[in-house]
This record gives structure tokens, C-alpha cells and sequence, in this order.
């Protein structure tokens, strides 16, 4: 019987049925797109850095894995490095930032090659002449840009010759060369890589590496990837805290009021509930079950709702940001939303089922 | 019940206070009703019986004296008690019959019988009570689908579905012809005889009134004639 009544609530006013429902669905969708964000975006670092094919990497000691640091090693390194035992290939990359969450690397096209076993194009080639540029599928699609386009990086324009499959570390890729001589970073390298004769060898390399390069950071394919984590950086989980903690205010704001309006409406019903001689429990109980309800419907639709936004930037930032899907975060988020929405229904529920009842009778 | 007394009221005071002016509604009621009684209650517009009425259920408090039900004082019970006494004893048919919009006929009894904690069958002569009031064939309709007087009488079933010990009923007849006037009339009086119920029944009708035991007057918030 009190599901009835609560149905019957609900179905009474759709259209305030469905915009509360909504309203706790975006809720969702906005914890949901922001945790997958920043847990797909590193993933899909972390592909990337498996991509490249290397074992262990060499940096400068004031660099971080997932800034891009200054291209701070000399290149007489890669000589060295390559007369080391077990060592086959060594190879270097100048990774310049062109603003947020976007670089171009230059690289040695043939070692680079190499070591991530080839470059798989899906359209046009390798660097064939002066001002080519390459790029990857991701970076081609948010920037609509075809082979034989005009790109403009760096203050000149560059000609796109090739369009590769994603996955090799780089978005944007350039002759080595040439980045250095634009950033004024001759001789210099940011990242070295390097592939060994087995793979077992790893720890023994390292070890001996560290012995004689004290100023770099050397860590293996393993520590680099371990890397990628919201720990690694701190801001990134701050911001899904403040996003969160948003969201949840927003969402709680918004019930409150849908459900504040909702119960002034209804504070006739409430009286002649009371006046049957139901206890304010019984109607705060109805209140708190079309809330929920709600809260559940809002949250498949919130849940719906994150597929949408991923589709969204793939076909807009697939380079930029990479949005998953983390199941884990669906009760969470579910959760908190309907926390914020019951914390928004209680107030006005308990002030309708504890007011006079001949004056919510009178209320129309 | 010491007196046999069922309600009992003394210097009973009512003011609405509306914004700076004050209405006084009730000014000083004395009534006396026992147990199994049917009283109506006539008087003009604006006399003070629906306020009456209120007060006795527990729905609004009065400014001075006292309400006794069954020997306890109303004004010193608690609201969950008061709550109860509407849950068991006292029930209401409005003036404005008051029924839930969101509800089917069939429901709107169901829930009072909910609330009230009857669950079960009902009563297979309350089946006779809704086809004396004509609403047997409106049961799965909501009641804005329903005339004033169809409302009403699906008010009086609710009200009468869990047999209350106490009815107050608000010009119960207000909008009914004079056959359904009449039928629910009867059924009320059948309550009355056969558990004793007591009722009060507010009326502008002679003939209604007719049908009480006892009839009391109202005129500007007093009692002018027993
Ligand atoms: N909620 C209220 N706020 C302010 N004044 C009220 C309120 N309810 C009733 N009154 C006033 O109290 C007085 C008595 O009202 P009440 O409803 O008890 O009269 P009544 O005898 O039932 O009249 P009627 O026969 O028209 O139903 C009236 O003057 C009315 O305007
Ligand atoms: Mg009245």
C-alpha cells in the first residue's frame, strides 16, 4: 500500500519526476565522466609508454615522468650507453610542451622505429621531406587533419606525411633534429630508451647503470608505469575531490529544492494523511522512498549518461583526454548522490509531517 | 469514562490570529457527549462548528480550556498521542471531504485502513455500505473524476471503514440529494444502533438533524440552545 501511494506520487507528476531524476542523473555523470577522465587518461599513458617497446629509461634528474622536463642529457650519453653489456639499442627523444596535456616529440626516426618495432601507418608514410610532420590517429581525429594538411606548431607550418596507429608514446612526431634546432635544445635529450638483449637482464643493468650515471633517474619499464597513478599526481586528485565534492553539493541543492516544492505541493496530502492518523515517520518514509527511488532511476540514467560523454570525447579530445568506464565507481557514485539527494528531502519532509495539520489542510 | 462521558469540552476558546487580526471562533464552548450518542450540530455559517470539530480531533490546538476525550485531557497529550487517538478513535468526514487526488476510490479506503493497521478482507458488509452509497462502481477512479457528491460519500466510506469508536462528520449530506442524503443518513444511524458508535454530525438541514438523538445550536462561537 505504501508503494502504491509512492508510485502514485510519482507517476502524478511526471514531469517534476523526471527533471529530479535528472537532475541526481548529472550528478552522477559528473563524478562518473571525472574519475573515468582521470583513470583512462592514465591508462592510456601507460600504454603508450609499453608502446614505445623500451626497458629500461634514462632521464635527467629534475625531470618527471609525466611532465615533460627539460631536455637536460647530453647525447654523447646514448654512445656510452650503448657500449654498456646487454644493452642492443639506445635511443633519445626531445619532448617539448605545447601548453596543456599536449607535447611534440622529436625522435630518431629509424632507432625509434627500431625499438617500437615500426610505426604503423593507417595513412600516408614516414618523413620524406623538409616540414613533414607525423601524427598519431587520436591527434588526427581532434584536429581533423588528413595527410597533405597544414599544421601549425612552434610558430611554422608543417605538412602532415603520416597518420599512425596510437599506442607509440608520441602524439606528434618530428626529426629530432628539427626540434632541437626550433628549441634551441642542441645536443640535448629529454627521455633516452633503451632495449635489452633479454629482458631478465633488467635489474643487473639498472644496478650497474645507477652505479655509474648518479645524477639520472633510471627506472625499468615496470617503475615507469607504476607511475601512472592519481598519486603520481597529487593535483589530479585533488581536483576529483573538489569535482566530486561539487557535484555532490550540486546535486544535494538541486533535490532539495525539486523536493521542497515538491512537499509544499503536496502539504495538503501530508495533512490528510495526518488526519487519518498516520505518524510523521509514515509520511517522512513516504517522502524518503520516492527520493529514493528517484535517486535509483537517476542513477542508471547518470550511468547512461557517462557513456554518452565518453563517445563525446572520442569524437572531439581522443587526444587530449581518454575517458573510461570504471564500473568500481557506479555504487560510489550512485551512493553519493543519493546521500546529497536524502539529505535535500529530509528538511522540508520533516517540516511538513511536523506542522499543524488543519493548516496543511487549509493549504492549497 | 467516569460520567460516561465520551467528549466533554469546558470554556473551549478558538483565535486564528491573521496576520494583525485576531478572529475569535470558539468563545467559550461547553458540550457534553456520551458514549454512543448521535449529536447534531446546526448553526450558521461561520459559527464555529468546523473549528469544533477540528480541536476534538486533535488537528489544531485550542487557545483556552479543555477538551476531554474518554477522560483524557486532549491539550495534554502528546502529539503521538493525539496521532494514535486519530489512528483509533476519532474519524473524520470533511467538509471538504479531503480525499488523496493521487489515489484510486478503492485506495483511498484502502490506505485509512492501512494506517490504521487493518489488514485482511474487509468486512464483507461494508461491500453492502459502499453499494448503499453508490460508489461500488467507482471504485478504481480517482476522485477528480468523481462529482462533489461522489466524493463526499467515498469520504463518509473512509471514514466509517475501520469503525471508529468516534465520527465527526462535516455537513455529511451537504451535497447529496435528498435519496442519498437518505441512505447515508440510515447507514450512519445503522452505525449508531448496531456498535454503538458515536457520532456528530454537523448539518445545515433540518430533516438531517432530525435523524440525532440530540440536536445543539451554534450561533458566533458559543452554544445558544441544548
Ligand atoms: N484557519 C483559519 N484562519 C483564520 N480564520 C479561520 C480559520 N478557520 C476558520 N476561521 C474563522 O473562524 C470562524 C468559524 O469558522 P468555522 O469554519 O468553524 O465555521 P462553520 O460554523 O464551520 O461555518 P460553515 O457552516 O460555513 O462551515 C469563521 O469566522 C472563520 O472565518
Ligand atoms: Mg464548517
Amino acid at each position: 500500500m505504501v508503494y502504491k501511494l509512492v508510485f502514485e506520487n510519482l507517476k502524478h507528476r511526471p514531469l517534476r519526476t523526471l527533471l529530479s531524476t535528472l537532475v541526481i542523473g548529472v550528478g552522477v555523470t559528473m563524478i562518473l565522466t571525472l574519475v573515468g577522465i582521470s583513470e583512462g587518461t592514465l591508462n592510456e599513458q601507460r600504454k603508450r609508454a609499453k608502446g614505445i617497446g623500451a626497458d629500461v629509461f634514462i632521464m635527467g634528474s629534475t625531470s618527471s615522468v609525466i611532465g615533460t622536463g627539460t631536455a637536460s642529457m647530453n647525447e654523447g650519453l646514448l654512445k656510452f650507453l650503448e657500449e654498456q653489456p646487454h644493452i642492443k639499442l639506445a635511443t633519445g627523444t626531445v619532448v617539448h610542451s605545447l601548453g596543456t596535456f599536449k607535447t611534440v616529440t622529436g625522435a630518431d626516426f629509424e632507432k625509434f622505429n627500431r625499438m617500437n618495432g615500426g610505426l604503423k601507418f593507417l595513412s600516408g608514410g614516414p618523413f620524406s621531406e623538409d616540414g613533414d610532420i607525423l601524427i598519431d590517429e587520436f591527434y588526427s581525429r581532434q584536429e581533423k587533419k588528413k595527410v597533405g594538411d597544414k599544421l601549425t606548431l612552434l610558430n611554422r607550418d608543417w605538412r602532415v606525411a603520416g597518420i599512425y596507429q596510437s599506442g607509440n608514446a608520441a602524439r606528434v612526431l618530428l626529426p629530432i633534429k628539427v626540434v632541437q634546432d626550433l628549441t634551441s635544445t642542441n645536443g640535448k635529450l629529454t627521455m633516452i630508451y633503451t632495449k635489452l638483449d633479454d629482458t631478465a637482464n633488467t635489474d643487473a643493468v639498472i644496478a650497474s647503470l645507477k652505479s655509474q650515471l648518479k645524477d639520472y633517474k633510471i627506472f625499468s619499464m615496470e617503475e615507469l608505469i607504476s607511475q601512472y597513478t592519481t598519486a603520481a599526481v597529487p593535483e589530479l586528485g585533488v581536483f576529483t575531490k573538489v569535482v566530486i565534492g561539487l557535484s555532490v553539493f550540486f546535486g544535494a541543492l538541486m533535490v532539495f529544492l525539486a523536493m521542497y516544492t515538491a512537499v509544499l505541493e503536496r502539504t495538503r496530502e501530508i495533512g490528510i494523511l495526518k488526519s487519518l492518523g498516520a505518524t510523521p515517520a509514515f509520511v517522512l518514509g513516504i517522502l524518503l522512498r520516492e527520493t529514493l527511488i528517484m535517486s535509483v532511476l537517476g542513477a542508471i540514467f547518470g550511468i547512461a549518461l557517462s557513456y554518452v560523454t565518453r563517445w563525446v570525447m572520442i569524437q572531439l579530445i581522443p587526444a587530449t583526454f581518454t575517458q573510461e568506464i570504471v564500473y568500481d565507481w557506479w555504487p560510489i557514485a550512485g551512493l553519493v548522490t543519493m546521500v546529497g539527494a536524502l539529505l535535500g528531502v529530509i528538511y522540508p519532509a520533516w517540516k511538513a509531517a511536523t506542522q499543524d495539520t488543519l493548516e496543511s489542510l487549509s493549504y492549497d | 469514562m467516569t460520567n460516561g462521558l465520551i467528549i466533554e469540552t469546558r470554556g473551549l476558546r478558538k483565535v486564528y490570529r491573521q496576520g494583525d487580526v485576531d478572529v475569535a471562533a470558539l468563545r467559550g464552548v461547553d458540550v457534553q457527549v456520551k458514549s454512543g450518542e448521535f449529536l447534531a450540530i446546526v448553526g450558521p455559517s461561520g459559527s464555529g462548528k468546523s473549528t469544533l470539530f477540528h480541536i476534538l480531533g486533535g488537528l489544531t490546538p485550542a487557545t483556552d480550556g479543555e477538551v476531554l476525550m474518554d477522560g483524557k485531557e486532549l491539550g495534554k497529550m502528546s502529539e503521538s498521542e493525539r496521532t494514535t487517538l486519530r489512528r483509533t478513535t476519532v474519524s473524520f468526514v470533511f467538509q471538504k471531504y479531503n480525499l488523496l487526488p493521487t489515489l484510486s476510490v478503492r485506495d483511498n479506503i484502502e490506505i485509512a485502513r492501512y494506517i490504521a493497521h487493518k489488514t485482511g478482507p474487509v468486512d464483507p458488509s461494508f461491500t453492502k455500505v459502499l453499494q448503499m452509497l453508490g460508489i461500488d462502481h467507482r471504485m478504481d477512479h480517482k476522485p477528480r473524476a468523481l462529482s462533489g457528491g461522489e466524493q463526499q460519500r467515498v469520504a463518509i466510506a473512509r471514514a466509517i471503514v475501520n469503525q471508529p469508536a468516534i465520527l465527526l462528520a462535516d455537513e455529511p449530506t451537504g451535497n447529496l440529494d435528498s435519496e442519498n442524503s437518505a441512505n447515508v443518513l440510515g447507514i450512519l444511524r445503522d452505525l449508531n444502533h448496531s456498535i454503538g458508535q458515536t457520532i456528530l454530525m454537523i448539518t445545515h438541514n433540518p430533516e438531517a438533524a432530525a435523524f440525532a438523538d440530540r440536536v445543539i445550536e451554534m450561533k458566533d462561537g458559543r452554544v445558544v440552545s441544548h
